[in-house]
Protein backbone atom coordinates (compact mmCIF):
# COMPACT_ATOMS: atom_id res chain seq x y z
CA UNK A 1 0.00 0.00 0.00
CA UNK A 2 1.58 3.16 -0.75
CA UNK A 3 1.37 6.13 1.79
CA UNK A 4 -0.34 3.88 4.30
CA UNK A 5 0.49 5.48 7.56
CA UNK A 6 -1.35 8.60 5.78
CA UNK A 7 -3.96 7.01 4.66
CA UNK A 8 -4.65 5.08 8.22
CA UNK A 9 -3.82 8.53 10.03
CA UNK A 10 -6.08 10.06 7.92
CA UNK A 11 -8.67 7.39 8.30
CA UNK A 12 -8.08 7.52 12.01
CA UNK A 13 -8.95 11.16 12.30
CA UNK A 14 -11.80 10.75 10.08
CA UNK A 15 -13.69 8.44 12.39
CA UNK A 16 -12.88 10.29 15.01
CA UNK A 17 -14.70 13.46 13.53
CA UNK A 18 -17.51 11.49 12.93
CA UNK A 19 -18.21 9.84 16.38
CA UNK A 20 -17.03 12.99 18.31
CA UNK A 21 -20.28 14.04 18.33
CA UNK A 22 -21.60 10.74 20.07
CA UNK A 23 -18.99 10.63 22.20
CA UNK A 24 -18.99 14.43 23.43
CA UNK A 25 -22.96 14.13 24.14
CA UNK A 26 -22.84 10.37 25.38
CA UNK A 27 -24.82 10.42 28.96
CA UNK A 28 -26.29 13.35 28.55
CA UNK A 29 -29.68 12.62 26.86
CA UNK A 30 -32.06 15.93 26.75
CA UNK A 31 -34.31 15.39 29.60
CA UNK A 32 -37.85 14.74 28.61
CA UNK A 33 -39.95 17.32 28.81
CA UNK A 34 -42.17 17.87 32.12
CA UNK A 35 -45.39 19.98 30.65
CA UNK A 36 -46.85 22.59 33.65
CA UNK A 37 -50.51 21.97 34.32
CA UNK A 38 -51.87 25.68 35.40
CA UNK A 39 -53.77 25.89 38.63
CA UNK A 40 -57.37 26.01 37.07
CA UNK A 41 -56.08 22.94 34.85
CA UNK A 42 -55.07 21.06 37.92
CA UNK A 43 -58.14 21.84 39.84
CA UNK A 44 -60.53 20.56 36.66
CA UNK A 45 -58.70 16.84 37.01
CA UNK A 46 -59.56 15.78 33.59
CA UNK A 47 -59.42 17.06 30.19
CA UNK A 48 -62.31 16.44 27.04
CA UNK A 49 -60.56 12.92 26.53
CA UNK A 50 -57.94 10.84 29.25
CA UNK A 51 -54.56 12.35 29.56
CA UNK A 52 -53.28 9.23 27.89
CA UNK A 53 -54.92 9.90 24.91
CA UNK A 54 -54.82 13.97 24.85
CA UNK A 55 -51.04 13.42 25.24
CA UNK A 56 -50.74 10.72 22.47
CA UNK A 57 -53.16 12.13 20.09
CA UNK A 58 -54.56 15.85 20.91
CA UNK A 59 -53.69 17.02 17.34
CA UNK A 60 -55.97 14.51 16.19
CA UNK A 61 -58.68 16.04 18.39
CA UNK A 62 -57.59 19.22 17.47
CA UNK A 63 -57.70 18.49 13.68
CA UNK A 64 -60.82 16.79 13.74
CA UNK A 65 -62.38 19.88 15.85
CA UNK A 66 -61.58 22.21 13.46
CA UNK A 67 -62.84 20.50 10.56
CA UNK A 68 -66.36 19.74 11.96
CA UNK A 69 -66.83 23.42 13.19
CA UNK A 70 -65.43 25.38 10.20
CA UNK A 71 -67.04 23.17 7.77
CA UNK A 72 -70.15 21.02 9.45
CA UNK A 73 -70.93 24.27 11.80
CA UNK A 74 -70.88 21.81 14.62
CA UNK A 75 -69.34 23.51 17.62
CA UNK A 76 -70.18 21.48 20.56
CA UNK A 77 -68.61 18.17 21.59
CA UNK A 78 -69.86 16.20 24.26
CA UNK A 79 -67.28 14.43 26.61
CA UNK A 80 -67.78 10.71 27.92
CA UNK A 81 -69.44 12.02 30.80
CA UNK A 82 -71.50 13.92 29.26
CA UNK A 83 -70.12 17.29 29.83
CA UNK A 84 -70.22 20.07 26.52
CA UNK A 85 -67.40 21.89 25.54
CA UNK A 86 -67.32 24.28 22.82
CA UNK A 87 -65.09 23.31 20.64
CA UNK A 88 -62.27 26.24 20.19
CA UNK A 89 -58.30 25.79 20.73
CA UNK A 90 -58.45 29.65 21.26
CA UNK A 91 -61.85 29.90 23.46
CA UNK A 92 -61.53 26.43 25.38
CA UNK A 93 -58.29 24.64 25.36
CA UNK A 94 -56.28 27.28 26.21
CA UNK A 95 -58.41 28.71 28.71
CA UNK A 96 -57.46 26.02 30.96
CA UNK A 97 -53.92 25.71 29.62
CA UNK A 98 -52.95 29.37 29.35
CA UNK A 99 -49.55 28.68 30.16
CA UNK A 100 -48.70 27.87 26.47
CA UNK A 101 -44.93 28.23 27.11
CA UNK A 102 -44.56 25.81 29.68
CA UNK A 103 -47.52 23.73 28.19
CA UNK A 104 -47.54 23.44 24.42
CA UNK A 105 -44.28 24.23 23.65
CA UNK A 106 -41.95 22.29 25.98
CA UNK A 107 -43.54 19.24 24.02
CA UNK A 108 -43.10 20.71 20.84
CA UNK A 109 -39.85 21.95 21.56
CA UNK A 110 -38.33 18.51 22.22
CA UNK A 111 -39.45 16.58 18.90
CA UNK A 112 -39.23 20.29 17.09
CA UNK A 113 -42.48 19.65 15.67
CA UNK A 114 -43.27 23.83 14.94
CA UNK A 115 -47.57 23.42 14.53
CA UNK A 116 -49.13 26.20 12.16
CA UNK A 117 -51.99 26.71 14.59
CA UNK A 118 -50.30 29.78 16.36
CA UNK A 119 -49.95 31.68 12.31
CA UNK A 120 -53.73 32.80 13.34
CA UNK A 121 -54.74 31.09 16.92
CA UNK A 122 -53.98 33.74 19.02
CA UNK A 123 -51.76 32.73 22.34
CA UNK A 124 -52.61 33.26 25.59
CA UNK A 125 -51.18 36.23 27.37
CA UNK A 126 -48.34 34.89 30.16
CA UNK A 127 -47.73 36.47 33.21
CA UNK A 128 -44.26 36.39 32.66
CA UNK B 1 -90.31 14.71 17.32
CA UNK B 2 -91.11 14.08 13.88
CA UNK B 3 -90.70 10.65 12.22
CA UNK B 4 -87.64 8.73 11.93
CA UNK B 5 -85.97 6.50 9.83
CA UNK B 6 -87.35 3.88 11.35
CA UNK B 7 -90.80 4.52 11.97
CA UNK B 8 -91.42 6.07 8.54
CA UNK B 9 -90.47 2.74 7.01
CA UNK B 10 -92.02 0.63 9.37
CA UNK B 11 -95.61 2.90 8.25
CA UNK B 12 -94.38 2.64 4.55
CA UNK B 13 -93.89 -1.15 4.70
CA UNK B 14 -97.17 -1.82 6.27
CA UNK B 15 -99.34 0.07 4.56
CA UNK B 16 -97.94 -1.31 1.31
CA UNK B 17 -99.65 -4.76 2.38
CA UNK B 18 -102.80 -3.22 2.74
CA UNK B 19 -102.56 -1.28 -0.45
CA UNK B 20 -102.19 2.34 0.73
CA UNK B 21 -99.12 4.54 -0.07
CA UNK B 22 -97.71 8.08 0.39
CA UNK B 23 -98.42 10.52 2.25
CA UNK B 24 -102.26 9.52 2.61
CA UNK B 25 -100.86 6.29 4.77
CA UNK B 26 -98.33 8.69 7.02
CA UNK B 27 -101.65 10.98 8.04
CA UNK B 28 -103.67 7.80 9.23
CA UNK B 29 -101.07 5.97 11.18
CA UNK B 30 -99.63 9.08 12.32
CA UNK B 31 -101.56 11.90 12.00
CA UNK B 32 -99.93 15.34 11.72
CA UNK B 33 -96.59 14.19 11.81
CA UNK B 34 -95.25 14.87 8.42
CA UNK B 35 -95.15 18.03 8.90
CA UNK B 36 -94.08 18.34 12.26
CA UNK B 37 -90.50 16.68 11.05
CA UNK B 38 -90.75 19.35 8.10
CA UNK B 39 -90.79 21.98 10.57
CA UNK B 40 -87.98 20.76 12.86
CA UNK B 41 -85.08 20.79 10.27
CA UNK B 42 -82.00 21.74 12.36
CA UNK B 43 -80.45 25.12 12.33
CA UNK B 44 -78.03 24.39 9.92
CA UNK B 45 -79.99 23.06 6.79
CA UNK B 46 -82.72 24.23 4.28
CA UNK B 47 -82.47 27.93 5.59
CA UNK B 48 -81.09 30.77 3.58
CA UNK B 49 -79.93 33.25 5.64
CA UNK B 50 -80.29 36.88 4.21
CA UNK B 51 -79.73 40.73 5.25
CA UNK B 52 -81.84 43.78 4.51
CA UNK B 53 -80.09 47.21 4.60
CA UNK B 54 -82.51 50.45 4.81
CA UNK B 55 -80.55 53.16 3.14
CA UNK B 56 -82.71 55.87 4.90
CA UNK B 57 -82.17 54.50 8.51
CA UNK B 58 -78.31 54.55 7.80
CA UNK B 59 -76.15 57.25 8.10
CA UNK B 60 -72.15 57.84 8.69
CA UNK B 61 -72.19 56.80 12.24
CA UNK B 62 -74.03 53.86 11.81
CA UNK B 63 -72.02 52.84 8.81
CA UNK B 64 -68.53 53.68 10.99
CA UNK B 65 -70.06 51.44 13.79
CA UNK B 66 -71.27 48.45 11.95
CA UNK B 67 -67.25 48.77 9.90
CA UNK B 68 -65.92 48.92 13.81
CA UNK B 69 -67.49 46.39 15.16
CA UNK B 70 -67.30 43.84 12.45
CA UNK B 71 -63.73 44.68 12.01
CA UNK B 72 -62.91 45.02 15.98
CA UNK B 73 -64.84 41.29 16.28
CA UNK B 74 -62.85 39.77 13.61
CA UNK B 75 -59.51 41.33 14.52
CA UNK B 76 -59.30 43.09 10.71
CA UNK B 77 -56.59 45.39 10.82
CA UNK B 78 -56.29 48.67 9.36
CA UNK B 79 -53.21 48.82 6.97
CA UNK B 80 -53.75 52.17 5.82
CA UNK B 81 -53.08 51.22 2.13
CA UNK B 82 -55.55 50.79 -0.06
CA UNK B 83 -53.44 48.10 -1.76
CA UNK B 84 -53.09 45.58 1.33
CA UNK B 85 -56.41 47.27 2.60
CA UNK B 86 -58.83 44.11 4.10
CA UNK B 87 -62.41 44.51 4.50
CA UNK B 88 -65.25 42.71 5.41
CA UNK B 89 -67.68 45.05 5.46
CA UNK B 90 -66.87 48.93 4.05
CA UNK B 91 -68.72 51.98 2.89
CA UNK B 92 -69.49 52.85 -0.80
CA UNK B 93 -70.83 55.83 -2.78
CA UNK B 94 -74.20 55.03 -5.14
CA UNK B 95 -72.02 55.01 -8.50
CA UNK B 96 -70.15 52.21 -7.43
CA UNK B 97 -72.35 50.05 -5.28
CA UNK B 98 -74.66 50.05 -8.20
CA UNK B 99 -73.03 50.47 -11.46
CA UNK B 100 -75.31 51.11 -14.32
CA UNK B 101 -78.03 52.34 -11.98
CA UNK B 102 -76.40 55.85 -11.92
CA UNK B 103 -77.77 58.54 -14.01
CA UNK B 104 -77.08 62.84 -13.86
CA UNK B 105 -80.65 62.91 -12.46
CA UNK B 106 -80.68 60.81 -9.57
CA UNK B 107 -81.31 62.29 -6.52
CA UNK B 108 -79.04 63.85 -4.47
CA UNK B 109 -79.53 62.30 -0.93
CA UNK B 110 -79.18 59.02 -3.19
CA UNK B 111 -76.20 59.93 -5.32
CA UNK B 112 -74.28 60.88 -2.64
CA UNK B 113 -75.32 58.68 -0.04
CA UNK B 114 -73.40 56.21 1.71
CA UNK B 115 -74.33 52.68 1.34
CA UNK B 116 -73.11 49.52 3.13
CA UNK B 117 -71.21 47.12 1.21
CA UNK B 118 -70.28 43.38 2.69
CA UNK B 119 -70.36 39.54 1.01
CA UNK B 120 -73.47 38.96 -0.73
CA UNK B 121 -73.63 35.64 0.41
CA UNK B 122 -74.64 34.98 -2.85
CA UNK B 123 -77.32 31.62 -3.86
CA UNK B 124 -75.19 31.17 -6.93
CA UNK B 125 -71.76 31.95 -5.40
CA UNK B 126 -69.34 32.15 -8.29
CA UNK B 127 -66.33 32.30 -5.83
CA UNK B 128 -67.27 28.65 -4.07
CA UNK B 129 -67.37 27.52 -7.97
CA UNK B 130 -63.68 28.70 -9.03
CA UNK B 131 -62.16 27.26 -5.27
CA UNK B 132 -59.76 24.82 -6.16
CA UNK B 133 -59.73 23.62 -2.87
CA UNK B 134 -62.79 23.84 -1.95
CA UNK B 135 -61.87 26.34 0.76
CA UNK B 136 -64.68 28.86 0.33
CA UNK B 137 -67.64 27.19 -0.41
CA UNK B 138 -71.96 27.25 0.47
CA UNK B 139 -73.20 26.42 3.71
CA UNK B 140 -76.38 24.80 3.73
CA UNK B 141 -77.88 27.73 5.34
CA UNK B 142 -76.40 29.65 2.34
CA UNK B 143 -73.71 31.62 4.03
CA UNK B 144 -71.25 31.62 2.03
CA UNK B 145 -68.35 30.41 4.26
CA UNK B 146 -64.26 30.50 4.27
CA UNK B 147 -62.00 27.51 5.52
CA UNK B 148 -58.52 29.63 6.13
CA UNK B 149 -57.20 26.21 7.13
CA UNK B 150 -57.71 24.89 3.29
CA UNK B 151 -56.67 28.52 1.28
CA UNK B 152 -53.64 28.20 -0.80
CA UNK B 153 -53.89 31.90 -1.51
CA UNK B 154 -54.48 31.69 -5.19
CA UNK B 155 -57.03 34.55 -5.50
CA UNK B 156 -59.24 32.66 -7.94
CA UNK B 157 -62.23 33.85 -5.92
CA UNK B 158 -61.19 37.35 -5.88
CA UNK B 159 -61.14 37.40 -9.67
CA UNK B 160 -64.89 35.07 -9.46
CA UNK B 161 -66.35 37.63 -7.11
CA UNK B 162 -68.06 40.36 -8.99
CA UNK B 163 -68.68 42.36 -5.69
CA UNK B 164 -64.85 43.18 -4.48
CA UNK B 165 -65.69 41.56 -1.15
CA UNK B 166 -62.77 39.38 -0.96
CA UNK B 167 -59.59 40.65 0.56
CA UNK B 168 -55.96 38.95 0.48
CA UNK B 169 -53.33 38.47 3.23
CA UNK B 170 -50.49 40.36 1.13
CA UNK B 171 -48.33 39.83 4.90
CA UNK B 172 -49.03 38.60 8.30
CA UNK B 173 -51.66 40.75 9.30
CA UNK B 174 -50.07 40.63 12.88
CA UNK B 175 -47.09 42.80 11.08
CA UNK B 176 -49.31 45.43 13.04
CA UNK B 177 -47.81 44.92 16.40
CA UNK B 178 -44.52 45.55 14.97
CA UNK B 179 -44.90 48.37 12.24
CA UNK B 180 -44.58 51.55 13.98
CA UNK B 181 -46.94 53.37 11.21
CA UNK B 182 -49.14 50.40 12.12
CA UNK B 183 -49.43 49.77 15.16
CA UNK B 184 -50.75 53.40 15.99
CA UNK B 185 -53.19 52.87 13.71
CA UNK B 186 -54.56 49.33 15.26
CA UNK B 187 -53.37 50.60 19.03
CA UNK B 188 -54.99 47.51 20.80
CA UNK B 189 -54.84 44.98 18.00
CA UNK B 190 -55.82 41.92 18.05
CA UNK B 191 -59.00 43.44 19.66
CA UNK B 192 -61.06 39.82 20.04
CA UNK B 193 -58.70 37.49 21.78
CA UNK B 194 -61.44 35.10 21.41
CA UNK B 195 -61.25 35.15 17.76
CA UNK B 196 -57.93 33.76 14.95
CA UNK B 197 -56.20 36.63 13.26
CA UNK B 198 -55.52 35.71 9.56
CA UNK B 199 -51.62 34.31 8.28
CA UNK B 200 -50.15 35.44 4.87
CA UNK B 201 -51.72 34.48 1.46
CA UNK B 202 -55.07 33.90 2.84
CA UNK B 203 -58.11 35.63 1.54
CA UNK B 204 -60.95 36.40 4.08
CA UNK B 205 -64.51 38.07 4.01
CA UNK B 206 -67.50 38.42 5.82
CA UNK B 207 -69.33 35.17 7.28
CA UNK B 208 -72.19 36.52 8.26
CA UNK B 209 -70.83 35.99 11.68
CA UNK B 210 -70.95 32.19 11.67
CA UNK B 211 -69.39 31.89 14.88
CA UNK B 212 -71.98 34.30 16.45
CA UNK B 213 -74.91 32.60 14.60
CA UNK B 214 -73.71 29.39 16.28
CA UNK B 215 -74.38 31.10 20.01
CA UNK B 216 -77.61 32.35 18.80
CA UNK B 217 -76.55 36.22 18.27
CA UNK B 218 -77.36 38.62 15.70
CA UNK B 219 -74.18 39.56 13.15
CA UNK B 220 -71.78 42.41 15.05
CA UNK B 221 -72.75 44.60 12.64
CA UNK B 222 -76.41 44.29 12.75
CA UNK B 223 -76.44 44.56 16.52
CA UNK B 224 -74.01 47.22 16.40
CA UNK B 225 -76.71 49.28 13.71
CA UNK B 226 -79.64 47.99 16.08
CA UNK B 227 -77.95 50.04 19.04
CA UNK B 228 -78.68 53.07 17.18
CA UNK B 229 -81.12 52.59 15.24
CA UNK B 230 -83.73 50.06 15.19
CA UNK B 231 -84.07 47.90 12.07
CA UNK B 232 -82.10 49.57 10.18
CA UNK B 233 -80.12 46.17 9.34
CA UNK B 234 -82.63 43.18 9.07
CA UNK B 235 -80.95 39.88 9.33
CA UNK B 236 -83.25 37.01 8.93
CA UNK B 237 -84.16 33.70 6.96
CA UNK B 238 -85.39 33.90 3.15
CA UNK B 239 -86.92 30.32 3.52
CA UNK B 240 -88.97 31.28 6.20
CA UNK B 241 -92.20 33.29 4.77
CA UNK B 242 -92.93 34.52 7.95
CA UNK B 243 -89.42 36.00 8.74
CA UNK B 244 -88.92 39.58 9.50
CA UNK B 245 -86.69 39.96 6.14
CA UNK B 246 -89.56 38.63 4.14
CA UNK B 247 -91.86 40.86 5.74
CA UNK B 248 -89.37 43.82 5.11
CA UNK B 249 -88.79 43.01 1.57
CA UNK B 250 -92.97 42.93 1.18
CA UNK B 251 -93.23 46.00 2.51
CA UNK B 252 -90.45 47.93 0.73
CA UNK B 253 -89.04 48.16 -2.76
CA UNK B 254 -85.73 46.84 -2.56
CA UNK B 255 -82.48 46.34 -4.95
CA UNK B 256 -79.37 44.06 -5.26
CA UNK B 257 -76.06 44.86 -6.06
CA UNK B 258 -75.24 43.47 -10.07
CA UNK B 259 -78.72 41.36 -10.47
CA UNK B 260 -77.88 41.01 -13.96
CA UNK B 261 -74.97 38.86 -13.34
CA UNK B 262 -77.10 35.90 -11.82
CA UNK B 263 -75.32 35.25 -8.98
CA UNK B 264 -78.54 35.95 -6.61
CA UNK B 265 -77.48 38.13 -3.68
CA UNK B 266 -79.33 37.67 -0.26
CA UNK B 267 -78.25 41.29 0.42
CA UNK B 268 -80.69 43.36 -0.28
CA UNK B 269 -81.26 47.32 -0.21
CA UNK B 270 -83.93 49.79 0.82
CA UNK B 271 -83.79 53.17 -1.29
Amino acid sequence: MYDGGKIITGLIIGIGLFLFPFYYNAGKAAKAPDPELTAKAKEAKECVMEKAYMTANHFSLLDEWRHTVVRDADRYYTAKNGKVYYKSLQVTCLDCHSNKSKFCDKCHDYVDVDPYCWDCHIEPEEKK
Amino acid sequence: MGLDRRKFLKIVGLSTLFGLGGKAAIDMFAPGELEASVETIPLTAGKRWAMVIDVHKIDETIIKKCVEACHREHNVPDLESKKEEIKWIWKEDYEHSFPGRHHEYVGEDVEHGSFLLLCNHCSNPPCCRVCPTKATWQREDGIVMMDQHRCIGCRFCMAACPFGARSFNWGDPRRVLEDKDLKELNPDYPTNRDYPTRSKGVVEKCTFCAERLAKGQLPACVEAANTVKKDALVFGDLDEPDSNVRAVLRNHYTIRRKPELGTNPNVFYIV
